[in-house]
């Protein structure tokens, strides 16, 4: 970018390519931002890549949806399909309806574009999802990225939403009873229900307004939103610079990794590709929303099946979990429980997550910044809270197929139902002890593995006779991985000056949250257990194999 | 984004570790391991190869792009034949596929075996500024607030808040416009009125024909709508009135009938009729099960029992379909005798 003032030099890259740069920078400054990322390191690790899988699927759903608005017609007004497509010739539909098909059959590449931009989203929104477990089991949203935490957990539910409006657009059966179900659940809300539903309609159900207005919502102000907080994502990201996996030469105070040029920019510019060319290759290939095959909406049929896109199958599943006959009347006022309960649990639910940085936070009293992801094993509760999670939302995704998965393994509805709603509660808490005890036990095999080395697949034949397996220790890079350097120690309440006990409530959680923990090794403790292990040896008198004694540091 | 930690050292930045404790004699890190070269970092044949590799992916990239193009004219959609749509998408689609994904893997190939796999190693520095930038930032915000007096002129400043706070309230006012027009017509009221009226026709979905009682045979089910509804145009609100009048309508045996005294005379000569809106949520309960006589919603699996006064036998659904009373007229037509006496569809507010 300097090259204007080295005069004697040739410009790099050429004539053009010094003036152009020379031009820019007179007028932007633009050197200085290129100065400060051209080389600027990111550390490497395949699951970092799970984070850009949605970015680059939304440039795709960007660049798909701009094409669909083109000629997609956001209309509720009747008329009657005229195109290629032979069944639906003459059917009175809405211009939305009408305008999808023709989109599918009457233009070319048109049907391509459009599965495209359905998969794009789908693949969005898993890729968030992805992302945000990958983060979460990490560690990666302690400070100082706890906000970012919260801007990607919003991006999640705005994701989600762009998904919804967009699977309402085609006013086709499925979109329709989707909406009829969202009516339901706002029809269902104390005090102002019908009326909120009455507005949002333009009228009763399904009225003619409701696909204008997810449109202007579809293609304005959510991706307006979408875009803004990627941003903000982004550049937090630059100004926390990323996380990296604890490893040799690697610490809290430093990035190890590549230069941002030439290695990423090859390696995420061609990931786009991949992600772009990976997205139209299931889009020429399998078959998305054939809407032609459901018909136009009428509140009157349904099929037997019906499911949402995958990202609302927990909420679905929420619904069809929900304890049955709570409803009651107070002053002649209905609640309607059967709704408003997995309403209520979904809120909290999504509200745990988006919180969870800051309740952990305050558990550990912990304000240091913290660079190193964690393995998910050396934080054991997190990594429990997190799978329970997990199964909790799983189950409920299930929930939404229980039909289909009582159909498909000829077992009773009524049974599938009952067996989802004790996994639900009950295998949660099962699910946080079990993942509990596996990551204590990785934690103990590490442990293991660095104390007493590992297992080498050699069995010697000691001289009374025995058999042993021979260990063999690992090499220090390798080590370095295993050991942890700091543990926690449960806050322990102390009467202030009125002596008074505060904090009672923080102490039992800080006891719940590290009961368990191992004390980290201690350098003395490894040197200890080396020299037994070479002493062992040793006794065995199996001097014809120095390898066996010096550690083969090669496996 | 640019940090100058230099000047900010006055006083070390300490945050508090909370409840962790650091081990006193902790294993040492081992520092970076030694690079281990790459075998096209060694081997001046596996270099070149990798080097055709990447530049034959990028110009089969260039092929698949003209082959996509040649696929949209050699792949018209316009003589209306189904296969044609199938050929269309999936040629075109692979030839952009494939175009994509041979810049993508070239690319990655690229940055995995020629370029450099040099570790670099950057400093962190705290994501907060250092003391010296904090300070001027806080001193800004003194000067600012001495000149302009934010602080000290209140009646200003909060006078400025309640101006800002009230300029919201209009434009959340226009949006009372969505609301009904009418005073009179509250959606709670609506919600409570179907098209059902007494002597009202019930006809076949969609084609609006009457139903004979003696045409509804033992164990069959008719999906039903009133015979003014048939006649609807789109824009007389003929989904929006569907969507509540919508009735499924099935015969059995009289004796299987559990009816109420009450409503004992709703029904005729075993033939029954339900509001087809689900009380859950409300999707149509169009799945009818014969040999039990049950109704099944196919969005949540709601079950309701059709001998049983359509109670709730199962699933998330808490109030029985709502019965449309019905009778014959002289020529044997079934009719309606009323609207439903219930609202129809998922529960609300003010239901009762």
């Amino acid at each position: 970018m300097s090259t204007a003032t080295e005069e004697k030099k040739a410009p790099l890259g050429g004539r053009f390519v010094g003036a152009t740069a020379n031009y820019l920078d007179e007028r932007t400054s633009l050197s200085g931002l290129v100065k400060a990322l051209g080389r600027k390191v990111f550390p490497d690790h395949w699951s970092f890549m799970l984070g850009e899988i949605a970015l680059w699927s939304f440039v795709v759903v960007l660049l798909s949806g701009t094409f669909l608005t083109f000629f997609f017609d956001a209309s509720m007004v009747e008329t009657h399909y005229t195109g290629a497509y032979a069944p639906m010739r003459g059917i009175p539909m809405s211009a939305a309806m009408e305008s999808t098909l023709s989109i599918s059959f009457d233009l070319r590449g048109g049907l391509l574009v459009r599965q495209l931009h359905h998969w794009a989203a789908l693949t969005f929104v898993a890729g968030i999802g992805i992302h945000m477990l990958r983060v979460f089991f990490t560690g990666a949203f302690r400070k100082p990225r706890e906000l970012n935490w919260v801007v990607g957990f919003v991006l999640f539910v705005l994701a989600m939403a762009e998904g919804f409006t967009g699977y309402s657009l085609p006013d086709d059966v499925l979109s329709g009873n989707g909406l009829r179900i969202i009516d339901g659940m706002v029809k269902a809300v104390p005090v102002a229900g019908p009326w909120i539903s009455y507005m949002l309609f333009g009228g009763e159900f399904p009225g003619d307004a409701i696909v204008g207005r997810l449109y202007t919502l579809h293609i304005l102000i959510l991706p307006l939103i979408v875009i803004a907080l990627i941003a903000v994502h982004l550049v937090l990201m630059i100004v926390n610079k990323h996380t990296q996996f604890a490893g040799p030469g690697r610490t809290n105070k430093n990035v190890v990794g590549y230069p941002m040029m030439p290695v990423y920019m090859s390696k995420m510019g061609g990931f786009f590709f991949i992600v772009f060319g990976a997205l139209v290759l299931i889009a020429s290939l399998v078959q998305i929303n054939p809407i032609w095959g459901y018909g136009p909406y009428d509140p009157s049929p349904v099929s037997a099946g019906t499911q949402p896109d995958w990202y609302i199958g927990f909420a679905d599943g929420a619904l069809r979990l929900a304890p049955p006959h709570l409803d009651f009347t107070i002053f002649g006022k209905v609640y309607p429980m059967g709704v408003l309960i997995p309403l209520v649990v979904l809120v909290i639910f999504i509200i745990l997550v988006a919180i969870y940085p800051f309740i952990e936070a305050w558990v550990t009293g912990d304000k240091r910044e913290h660079h190193l992801a964690q393995r998910p094993r050396n934080a054991a509760t997190r990594t429990a809270i997190g799978a329970a999670g997990v199964w909790f939302y799983a189950v409920l995704w299930a929930a939404a197929s229980s039909d289909l998965i009582a159909t498909h393994f000829h077992l009773t509805m009524e049974g599938v139902i009952h067996a989802l709603q004790f996994l639900l509660i009950i295998g949660t808490v099962f699910v946080y002890f079990f993942t509990k005890r596996i990551c204590i036990a990785l934690q103990k095999k590490d442990r293991e593995i660095v104390l007493h080395g590992f297992e080498s697949g050699r069995i010697v034949r000691l001289p009374g006779g025995e058999y042993q397996e021979v260990h063999k220790p690992v090499d220090e890079y390798e080590r370095w991985k295993l050991v942890a350097d700091e543990t926690f120690e449960p806050h322990v309440p102390r009467p202030n000056d009125q002596g008074k006990i505060k904090g009672k409530f923080r102490a039992s959680m800080s006891r719940w949250f590290f009961e368990d923990r191992l004390q980290p090794l201690t350098n003395a403790e490894y040197r200890a257990a080396l020299e037994h292990q070479k002493h062992a040896l040793h006794e065995h008198g199996d001097g014809g194999h120095p390898e066996i004694e010096s550690g083969d540091t090669k496996h | 984004m640019e940090h100058d930690d230099s000047k900010g050292a006055v006083k070390a930045y300490e945050p508090s570790s909370g409840l962790a404790v650091s081990i006193d004699d902790p294993i040492q890190n081992p520092g970076l391991p030694p690079h281990r070269a790459r075998l096209t970092d060694v081997d001046v044949k596996a270099e070149k190869r990798a080097e055709r590799t990447i530049y034959t992916l990028f110009y089969i990239s260039v092929a698949a792009s003209i082959w996509a193009v040649a696929a949209y004219m050699l792949f018209p959609i316009e003589d209306m034949e189904f296969v044609s749509i199938r050929r269309n998408n999936l040629f075109i689609g692979l030839g952009i596929a494939l175009a994509l994904l041979a810049i993508g893997i070239g690319a990655i190939h690229w940055s995995k075996t020629l370029m450099s796999d040099k570790e670099y190693v950057e400093e962190r520095h705290t994501t907060r500024g250092s003391e010296d930038t904090r300070e001027a930032v806080v001193e800004a915000f003194r000067t600012a607030d001495q000149e302009s007096g934010f602080g000290r002129r209140k009646m200003i400043r909060n006078s400025l808040f309640a101006a800002l706070v009230a300029s919201i309230i209009p434009g959340v006012t226009l949006f009372r416009g969505l609301a009904p027009h009418n005073p009179d017509y509250s959606p709670a009221e609506l919600l409570k009125q179907t098209m059902w009226e007494e002597g009202e026709y019930l006809t076949r979905d969609p084609s609006g024909t009457r139903i004979k009682a003696s045409d509804v045979t033992l164990g069959s089910a008719f999906h039903v709508i009133p015979e003014k509804l048939a006649a609807l145009s789109h824009s007389d609100g003929l989904l929006e009135e569907k969507a509540k009048a919508m009735v499924l309508m099935v015969r059995m045996r009289p004796e299987l009938l559990t009816e109420r005294e009450e409503r004992k005379d709703w029904s005729y000569d075993g033939i029954v009729a339900y509001s087809k809106v689900c009380t859950h949520v409300g999707c149509p309960v169009a799945l009818y099960e014969q040999h039990t006589h049950h109704l099944l919603c196919p969005c949540h699996q709601s079950q309701f029992d059709v001998t049983d006064e359509a109670k709730v036998i199962f699933g998330p659904a808490s109030r029985p379909l709502p019965q449309l009373p019905i009778a014959v007229d002289d020529e044997g037509y079934l009719i309606a005798q009323s609207d439903f006496k219930e609202p129809v569809g998922p529960s609300f507010w003010e239901m009762h």
